[in-house]
């Protein structure tokens, strides 16, 4: 009884209901940006958010991750400490790396300062800088370091170049020292229920789950894409509706959840994440007029000659064009009579 | 700005441009820009010139270029004012003009640029000792339009905003030669009045000339919920008095057109044989030469000019080799919908030396339901009703409101001007005085109390007020004040529009767009999706296909490709496969193109055809 009372009627417009109820409410999103608290640089929020969130994109503009800490971890102290150890630093961060194209070398040098804050010692960038080339002379904070030769492929060694310095210093640069690849700019925050925790750039979810303070269980990343490669697909479903949830949520914007679990089930239900879009779901509907309709006419249309596609009028817009009524609502609805005598 | 030679900067040394051009090192530039202005003070220097001193690049401009803006100032020297009270005095005997005062460097013009360099006191008051011009007037910093609304430092700026653009809609006398004007569109005023709470710039441009509105008495309150939400009730009596009365010209035009083949068009009364005659009754108000008679009467699509034009396209020569002439209809008819009687008739040249006719028509648009009012503090609404003089309510002596405006227009807007301008409208009014609402040292609230007080009124300015219909005193005093009010040129007799049937478009057989057109209203895809939402199914169908472009086509059950009917034989035939199994099927006409379009890209549509009804 409950079940027949709460469920929606038969072509019920679901999908334009839960367009319009998004939509509407999108119009009153405010250009003012909400600034995650910690982390410095801008995220998207509001509308550029959402459109992220829809475009199904690989990687958002700003990817960041929340990362938990297990229970004997919780302590302020303890979660910076652990912050420090997730936060990757480059060489760059703590160094000079200058390539010296006259006597094909790069010239290192170590910065104390930097290094103090952020912890790292002048014995932790050499052995970095070691998986380069063991070819390394010390002096005081600098290092000269000679890149070894490369070996061709029938094993002869070939002639260094300065172009290869420029290229070796270059990825020197960009070498972690310390930290987990990926994860950038940890801070630490506490949220409303007092707990702290780690926020951070980035969103590899494995590299910091191998942290042994880390609770596996309450890492979380904005990044849908990651999540659905990490967990799976239901994973990702559920991450949808939180992100777009927690975009509407942050301009004071109330949307009844199951208009954003439809959209999150219309992204995911063929088992990846669909965009919404020419690419995604509307690249994919069935009939050539109701694509055509949408954008690149010419190429449904071509395409759709060229293999005889018959157009079997199941969906709104279709039917609109040939002049017929909708199946939707009263559309579908027939009526039997039984004929007496 | 331009630099023809690059100047390297010296240090502590001001580099010094003229007009933007390098000119050459100063050690103290600030010292040398205080002794030429000091200069231009004497007279010795143009007044045009500008000097500005840049500290922080340590730069001297010296500009006299064309096209700055400039505008005057008093000068103060060392916290005292160079305009004494001796010279007041010389100016008021007459002595001195402007240009004295100018050429003494009393008054001095400041552009942009040197306006950096200054502290300008807008009162004498406030001069201290860093001070180093003080305004002519403190409202000279309002522009020309918001100089003439009252009292703007009691509004909102928004509303200041607004009121100025609303300024510029008002309907009223636009030019003083108004009736020898031949513009497309105008209007004038029956009796334009001047406010009677205006401002010192107003009476400087002498605007009371040329005054776009009326003093009308306003009672603040609501009436039955005709002024909800910005509407305004309005006396009828005094709509039938003249209230807001307007004259609205139009000036239709046509040319005698010259063509390639010396053909022409010729202004004449068209006969029956013309090709398009619009029939006798269309062309009843021409006079023999195919013009309209002035003062006629003529309504939407009655003809003013009439005008043939030659064919198109040359005529074959017809069997008897004679070249038979069927001229064409080319008349100017008045557009449907408008009425008026014609105001005049010229006949000219055109800029070819085309023969040129314009007829002026002249209609009266009375205030009606729907016409836009609006106070000069950003207080526009619409008429919302007509209330005969009887039933207007009216105060202990008589006096019945023109205007009654609902006082929630008030508070969230914060326009105390305009309550401001009521009351000294009314005290105003009463004393047969106008006052001065200039803005920051315009009359006193506490003035207009006093003059209404000594004429016997409420000070407030408050009344009791008794019901126009039953008599009965409304148990509440209620505010009625004198103010100005403008008729703005949106008026419903030029907007009013509805179509059940009407013209449709020749590709898409879908209905016109637009009044001019006698269109329908768009039901645009939002509007479509509403609908789906609903899920009213048989709605859209009527919107999208019954009410515009439906249209039925014949398509062969074989094949699918549409069929024709053969007239000759009666039937109906497919042209492609010859099989006379044809349905008629009803499609929108936009789709019929769509097939025709896909066909155009080498693709054969086919149309498969199920079951009635299925």
């Amino acid at each position: 009884m409950k079940k027949t009372k709460n469920s929606i009627a038969p072509y019920e417009a679901v999908g334009v209901i839960c367009a319009q109820s998004i939509g509407e409410p999108g119009t009153q999103m405010t250009m003012r940006t909400f600034h995650y608290a910690g982390v410095a640089e801008h995220v998207p929020t509001g509308l550029p958010r959402l459109i992220e969130i829809v475009d199904a994109k690989k990687e958002p503009k700003k990817p960041i991750i929340d990362i938990y800490l297990k229970k004997s971890y919780r302590s302020q102290a303890e979660a910076e400490k652990v912050a420090k150890e997730l936060g990757s630093v480059f060489i760059s961060d703590v160094a000079s790396v200058n390539d010296d194209l006259e006597n094909l070398a790069i010239r290192i040098k170590y910065s104390e300062k930097d290094g103090k804050v952020l912890g790292v010692t002048f014995n932790m960038l050499k052995k970095v800088i070691e998986e380069f080339s063991t070819d390394i002379r010390v002096s005081g904070s600098k290092m000269l370091l000679k890149p070894k030769p490369l070996k061709g492929k029938k094993g002869e060694k070939k002639r260094i170049t300065a172009k290869f310095v420029r290229k070796l210093a270059n990825k020197m640069k960009n070498a972690i020292v310390k930290g987990v690849k990926g994860i950038h700019r940890a801070v630490v925050i506490r949220d409303e229920k007092g707990e702290y925790f780690i926020r951070a750039s980035g969103f590899n979810i494995i590299g910091a789950s191998e942290h042994p303070a880390v609770d596996p269980s309450r890492v979380y990343t904005n990044n849908v894409k990651e999540i659905e490669r990490i967990y799976g697909i239901e994973a990702a479903r559920n991450a949808i509706k939180k992100e777009i949830n927690d975009v509407m949520n942050m301009q004071r914007l109330y949307v009844d959840i199951r208009h954003i679990t439809l959209i999150s089930d219309a992204m995911t239900h063929s088992g990846d994440i669909k965009s919404i879009g020419r690419h995604g779901l509307s690249g994919q509907k069935t009939g050539v007029l109701g694509r055509a309709a949408f954008e690149e006419t010419v190429k449904h249309l071509i395409n759709a000659s060229s293999i005889a596609e018959e157009e079997h009028l199941v969906g709104v817009t279709e039917n609109i064009i040939v002049g017929q009524t909708v199946p939707v609502g009263t559309g579908k609805i027939k009526l039997l009579m039984k004929r007496t005598k | 700005m331009l630099m023809t030679k690059k100047s390297k900067p010296k240090e502590g040394k001001t580099a010094v441009y003229l007009n933007g051009k390098f000119v050459g090192y100063h050690p103290d530039g600030k010292s040398l820009a205080n002794r030429l202005r000091e200069r231009r003070r004497m007279n010795e220097l143009n007044y045009q010139v500008n000097i500005f001193y840049n500290s922080r690049v340590n730069e001297l401009h010296l500009i006299s270029d064309r096209g700055r803006v400039r505008r005057p100032y008093l000068v103060i020297e060392n916290g005292k004012i160079r305009f004494t009270p001796e010279i007041v005095k010389r100016v008021k005997n007459n002595e001195l003009g402007w240009q004295h005062l100018v050429k003494m460097g009393i008054i001095e013009y400041l552009d942009a640029q040197e306006e950096e360099n200054t502290l300008i006191a807008s009162r004498q008051e406030d001069i201290t000792d860093e001070h180093t011009h003080l305004e002519v007037d403190p409202s000279n910093i309002f522009g020309v339009v918001a100089s003439v609304l009252p009292y703007p430092e009691h509004n909102s700026s928004p509303r200041i905003t607004m009121a100025c653009a609303m300024a510029k809609q008002s309907l009223g006398i636009y030019a003083t030669n108004f009736g020898t004007r031949y513009d497309t569109r105008a209007y004038a005023m029956y009796y334009p009045q001047q406010p009677v709470v205006s401002t010192s710039v107003y009476k400087a441009l002498n605007l009371k000339e040329k005054s776009a509105g009326q003093n009308c008495v306003v009672a603040l309150m609501s009436h039955h919920g005709y002024n909800m939400a910005d509407a305004i009730v309005v006396n009828r009596s005094a709509v039938d008095r003249g209230l807001f009365r307007v004259v609205m010209f139009k000036t239709y035009e046509t040319e005698e057109r010259l063509y390639p083949g010396g053909q022409k068009d010729s202004i004449e009364l068209p006969t029956p044989e013309v090709v398009g005659f619009r029939g006798e009754e269309a062309y009843s108000h021409l006079d023999e030469d195919g013009i309209v008679i002035p003062e006629s009467a003529v309504k939407g699509r009655d003809v003013l000019v009439g005008k043939t034009s030659p064919p198109r396209f040359l005529e074959e020569i017809s069997v008897f080799g004679a070249i038979e002439e069927k001229k064409r209809e080319s008349s100017l008819p008045l557009k449907s919908g408008e009425l008026g009687k014609v105001d005049s008739v010229l006949i000219t040249e055109g800029p070819s030396g085309n023969r040129l006719v314009k007829a002026r028509i002249r209609s009266v648009k009375t205030p009606e339901v729907g016409d836009k009012l609006a106070s000069r503090h950003g207080q526009k609404g619409v008429i919302g009703l007509l209330v005969p003089h009887e039933n207007m309510p009216f105060t202990e002596c008589g006096v019945v409101p023109d205007l009654i405006v609902n006082p929630h227009a008030i508070p969230s807007r914060m326009t105390a001007g305009h309550l401001l301008e009521m009351l000294g409208g009314k005290a105003g009014a009463i004393g047969g005085k106008l006052n001065n609402g200039t803005a920051f040292s315009g009359d006193t609230e506490e003035q207009y109390r006093e003059l209404l007080e000594k004429a016997g009124f409420d000070e407030y300015g408050e009344e009791v007020l008794y019901d126009g219909v039953t008599g009965k005193a409304i148990k509440v005093k209620i505010f009625v004040g004198v103010i100005y009010y403008q008729r703005l040129h949106h008026l419903v007799s030029n907007k009013m529009h509805v179509r059940s049937r009407g013209p449709v478009q020749l590709l898409t057989h879908q209905p016109t767009e637009g009044r001019a057109r006698e269109g329908g209203l768009r039901f645009g895809e939002m509007e479509r999706d509403c609908l789906i939402g609903y899920g009213a199914s048989m709605l859209i169908k009527e919107r999208l296909l019954e009410e515009s472009d439906k249209t039925v086509q014949l398509v062969c059950s074989e094949c699918g490709s549409t069929a024709t009917h053969d007239y000759a034989r009666n039937r109906n035939l497919c042209p492609v496969c010859g099989s006379e199994n044809v349905q008629s099927v009803e499609i929108s006409y936009a789709f019929k193109l769509l097939l025709d379009e896909i066909k155009s890209l080498y693709i054969f549509p086919r149309l498969l055809l199920g079951k009635k009804g299925g």
